[in-house]
C-alpha cells in the first residue's frame, strides 16, 4: 500500500539551548518561491495558534511554537516518537517587505507568506515599437 | 602485539552523530522506521494510539479495527499546490501511508473514536469489560 514509504519520522532535535525542560525540536519546513513571494510551510503538530510566534528580525525569521501537554495521567505503553516544544530560525537573503509578512497555521501546519520587496519583484519592460 | 582496532568505535561515534542529527538520538531504543510514528497509551478504559499527522483533515483518515484486534491507520497526504512552484527546500513527506497496530488489548471496534486536533490524531479505543482491570474485593477472613 505505502510504496514510497515516508521515512522521516521524527523532527530534528534543536542545537539551540532550551530553557525549559521539555525537549526541543526543529520543525520541518517546505520552502517554496513564486514571483512575488516566498512561502514557508512547516510541520508543528501539537501547536495551537496562541502557543505561537513568528517574529521577523535582522533578517532573520524565528518561529517557535510551545505545545502543550497532553495526556497526563496516562500510561504510556509504547512511545515512538517525543513531544516538545519547536524552534527554527532561518536567514532570509532575499529582500522582502517585512511589513506584509502573513501567517496562518490549520491542523498543525504553519504557512508564512514573505511577500517579496518592490525592488526584487521581476519586472516586465514594456517594449515599444519604434 | 597488542593490535587496536578503533574501527568500531570511529563507526559508533559516526552512528551517535547521525542518530542525533536525524533526531533519533534521544535514548529511544527502539527507532521508528514505520510511518507513522505513534504513541500508544491507556488508562483504565480506553487504549489511545496517538500520532503526528499535520496537514490533514479528519476524514481524509481511514481507520479500521479488525476481528484480530489489529488497528489499521491510512490516508494520504497531500502535497500544497501540487509541487508547480520554485522550490528551495523539501523537508517534509508527502504520499499514501498505511500502518497496522497490534493492539495489546481487546477492544470494542464499533465504539472507537478519533478526534483530530493541531495535527494531532488521537484514537480511542475503549477496552472490552474483559480486558479491563478489576478489583477484587478482598474478604477479612
Amino acid at each position: 500500500m505505502a510504496e514510497n514509504t515516508l521515512t522521516q519520522t521524527a523532527p530534528a532535535r534543536s542545537s539551540a539551548e532550551p530553557t525549559r525542560q521539555s525537549p526541543l525540536f526543529q520543525p520541518r519546513f517546505d520552502i517554496t518561491e513564486s514571483e512575488n513571494e516566498l512561502t514557508l510551510y512547516g510541520d508543528l503538530p501539537g501547536v495551537s495558534q496562541d502557543d505561537l510566534v513568528v517574529r521577523y528580525e535582522n533578517e532573520h525569521l524565528i518561529i517557535s511554537g510551545r505545545v502543550a501537554d497532553r495526556n497526563q495521567g496516562l500510561q504510556v505503553l509504547r512511545q515512538e516518537y517525543g513531544v516538545g516544544d519547536f524552534q527554527r530560525t532561518f536567514t532570509i537573503g532575499e529582500a522582502i517587505d517585512p511589513e506584509a509578512i502573513s501567517a496562518e497555521v490549520h491542523n498543525g501546519v504553519l504557512v508564512v507568506h514573505l511577500p517579496k520587496a518592490e525592488a526584487a519583484k521581476p519586472k516586465r519592460i514594456a517594449v515599444k515599437a519604434v | 602485539m597488542a593490535f587496536q582496532l578503533t574501527w568500531p568505535r570511529e563507526l559508533n561515534r559516526l552512528q551517535t552523530e547521525l542518530d542525533q542529527l536525524f533526531g533519533r538520538g534521544n535514548g529511544s531504543s527502539s527507532r521508528p522506521q514505520a510511518y507513522p510514528a505513534i504513541n500508544l497509551l491507556e488508562d483504565d478504559d480506553n487504549l489511545y494510539v496517538e500520532s503526528e499527522i499535520p496537514g490533514m483533515e479528519l476524514d481524509e483518515f481511514e481507520l479500521f479495527v479488525n476481528a484480530e484486534n489489529q488497528l489499521t491507520l491510512q490516508g494520504e497526504r497531500k502535497q500544497p499546490n501540487g509541487g508547480t512552484t520554485k522550490r528551495h527546500r523539501e523537508e517534509r513527506a508527502f504520499g499514501r501511508f498505511s500502518r497496522m497496530i497490534a493492539l495489546p488489548a481487546l477492544v470494542d471496534g464499533d465504539a472507537t473514536t478519533a478526534d483530530y486536533v493541531a495535527g494531532v490524531l488521537k484514537i480511542t479505543l475503549p477496552k472490552k469489560p474483559e480486558a479491563k482491570p478489576r478489583r477484587i474485593q478482598v474478604a477479612a477472613g
